[in-house]
């Protein structure tokens, strides 16, 4: 090691061995961590299959749009969790799509210096906060006042709408999809905003500057310049939080009901696929070790799909824009 | 490399097996367990005063019927504890032997406003209803029936359940199967079923939290963590048709009629017992520990700890809530030991 050193700081000459056999080294090791990701993946993805088999070979395809659940008599099928895991994460884009949009803008092009560093800094200790903070927090804090003021006062106004009042009816337990929604929501608005706000940070000054001197208002600037400019980098910050918010575990499985039963209201208890992993796992076996693999499979090939799709659309986004 | 990096590889390496050998005879002495939940107060409590007395450490994981039945068949730890007691099968199969530890109380906790421990009264019919969600309301006419005098208030039910599995949920709808023969067709008994309503909490914890933070709802969990929580435990109608509190004396008036002997591998579900003071949902819990052992001095520091606790821990039980076995149960108990646990053949205990 010693030796290698010397040499390195620039004393050449006799102890050539070492240095070649340093960057052997240094090359086989860099090989093997990069390999090792492929190596990694694929264990995961054997894994997950062939856990998965029993559940498929069961219940046969069906299983993805059954909905059942009883470890007692050994039927299951995937419906619930699924559906649960998309709602919430669909409840938490809705919500936080908005949010994230409108404070990396306000970041990037009205905010003053002064306030700039301390919402920067909050945006970025709230993704440091575990999720198990969240979800504690979630059922002290939040589950409550869902239940006694936010959910009464939903079901009262938009549970009144004909067609889409079926989706808020009632009655307000404050735990639920929609709670682990909100609660979805305020994990992934961090990861939003902080890719929005540097991806508007690479908007060129003359393009913004330019515009602002043509006599356009900051709305103008956003929606005109600001945007399309950053079209490529803001729906990759959505993408990569619709991944995260669909496998997110321990937050949502304090709040979510951990139900195996598909209800129209989007406030009754549902499950996730991750929740009912965290749940159940430790204690599951057989057939019902097999349909919780399988359930994590489907959790798989659905975030993968999202991350699949995400790169399509920026892709032909790139195509189309340059 | 230079002599000095070799030098202080061998020394790291030096005390690294220094280090292990230390764990190693540490090792020796310690035993292992995993499982239950319901039992851990107790057993935690009795580690903890049979390390002062003999120096042997216990490490019991709370982790949970299930996976402390796969644990000890995988033989990860010396014994495992649950809740739902095997058959002969599954004990001959992974050739165990199962002996009882203790004997506790499910209780179901409300929160209701206004409503305070022991004022509700519930019997298996209505609590069966409850769960099962044909009873939506507190001020429905079959709990007001049972409940005259008692304000209940309009509010929507929300049934608290075990979103993992759990034992304490395998006696709850047992005792629900025995007395409710809706609930008995509909959802049966396990330890996880397919809940027909309400929300799951992970763990009695999970549960005791759900129940803290939803008013208007109603859930079950092990007595030691409804009193630890301060939570609105109610009165049961028992097989006598007497209204009980869960009560030291209702746990230890319903494992009274326990008849150990009538069944094989002490396989007893204490549900639903005669008496007028039995609380009627009353557990045993179990441990499991291998037939064939491999390290006899192992084997007898395990049955060397529960000795000692059965003969000298009621007193800890009876403070946490916990019915200690009867003394002729503890001598059939030990009596299986020395016929069932053995290791190269010969028995470990005594």
């Amino acid at each position: 090691m010693t030796s290698a050193a010397v040499t390195a700081t620039g004393k050449p000459g006799t102890r050539v061995h070492p240095r070649r056999l340093g960057n052997i080294i240094f090359g086989g090791a860099a090989w093997t961590f990069g390999i090792w990701v492929l190596i990694l993946l694929a264990a995961v993805m054997i894994a997950l299959v062939m856990g998965a088999v029993p559940a498929f070979q069961e219940f046969g395809p069906s299983y993805i749009w059954t909905e059942a659940w009883n470890p007692g008599k050994d039927i299951y099928g995937a419906m619930a969790p699924l559906y649960g895991t998309l709602v919430t994460a669909f409840i938490a884009m809705i919500i936080g799509v908005p949010f994230s949009l409108g404070i990396a803008m306000f970041l990037t092009e009205l905010c003053p210096t002064y306030l700039k560093r301390p919402i920067s800094t909050a945006v970025e200790l709230l993704a440091a906060v575990p999720s198990i903070i969240y979800g504690m927090w979630g059922l002290f804090v939040l589950v409550p006042l869902m239940q006694l003021y936010i959910e009464p006062a939903i079901i009262s106004t938009l549970g009144n709408i004909p067609l889409i009042g079926v989706l808020f009816g009632g009655p307000a337990y404050g735990i639920g999809l929609m709670t682990a929604g909100v609660i979805l929501s305020a994990m992934v608005l961090p990861y939003m905003v902080s890719i929005m706000r540097d991806v508007f940070e690479t908007v060129p000054p003359q393009l913004r500057e330019s515009a602002y001197g043509l006599g356009a208002t900051t709305w103008e600037v956003v929606r005109s310049v600001v945007l399309p400019y950053s079209r490529v980098g803001v729906v990759g910050a959505f993408m990569l939080a619709l991944g995260r918010a669909l496998g997110e575990t321990m937050a949502v499985t304090f709040v979510v009901g951990n139900s195996y039963h598909i209800k129209a209201s989007l406030l009754a208890p549902g499950t996730t696929i991750s929740a009912s992993l965290a749940s159940e796992f430790a204690e599951a076996d057989g057939l019902q070790l097999g349909a919780l693999l399988a359930n994590g499979f489907l959790l798989f090939v659905l975030t993968f799909s999202v991350i699949g799709v995400a790169r399509l659309m920026l892709l032909r986004l790139q195509r189309k824009y340059g | 490399m230079s002599s000095t990096v070799v030098r202080t590889l061998r020394q790291a390496s030096l005390s690294a097996l220094a280090v292990l050998a230390i764990a190693g005879s540490a090792q020796a002495v310690d035993i292992t367990g995993a499982g239950a939940t319901f039992p851990n107060p107790v057993y935690q409590k009795w580690a903890e005063a049979y390390k002062a007395k003999t120096g042997t450490a216990l490490n019991y994981q709370s982790v949970g019927s299930g996976a402390g039945i796969k644990q000890i068949e995988a033989g990860t730890v010396d014994f495992g504890a649950t809740d739902k007691a095997l058959d002969a099968d599954e004990l001959k199969k992974n050739d165990l032997v199962q002996f009882p530890a203790v004997i506790g109380g499910i209780v179901p906790i409300v929160n209701l406003p206004g409503i305070g421990s022991g004022e509700l009264k519930l019997d298996g019919a209505t609590l069966g209803a409850i769960f099962l969600g044909t009873i939506t309301k507190w001020d429905d006419p079959a709990i007001a029936k049972i409940n005259q005098g008692v304000k209940l208030p309009s509010t929507p039910i929300t049934v608290v359940h075990r979103a993992d599995g759990s034992g304490t949920t395998y006696n709850f709808t047992y005792y629900l199967s025995a007395v409710n023969a809706d609930w008995q067709a509909k959802v049966g008994s396990n330890t996880a079923v397919d809940w027909p309503a309400g929300v799951g909490g992970k763990g009695n914890e999970g549960v005791s939290a759900l129940v803290q933070q939803t008013a208007g709802s109603v859930g079950y969990v092990e007595i030691a963590y409804a009193l630890q929580n301060k939570l609105t435990y109610t009165k049961m109608m028992n097989a006598d048709g007497a209204f009980v509190e869960p009560k030291l004396e209702g746990f230890q008036a319903a494992a009274s009629h326990a008849d150990w002997a009538s069944v094989p591998n002490y396989r007893l579900v204490l549900a639903n017992q005669p008496g007028k003071d039995s609380w009627p949902i009353t557990a045993a819990t179990f441990i499991l520990v291998h037939g064939k052992q491999t390290d006899a001095a192992k084997a007898k520091a395990v049955l060397g700890f529960f000795d000692w606790s059965l003969n000298n821990g009621q007193a800890m039980a009876k403070d946490l809530l916990y019915v200690p076995l009867p003394d002729s149960l503890v001598k059939m108990i030990e009596k299986t030991w020395t016929d069932d646990v053995k290791a190269d053949g010969k028995p470990v205990w005594p």
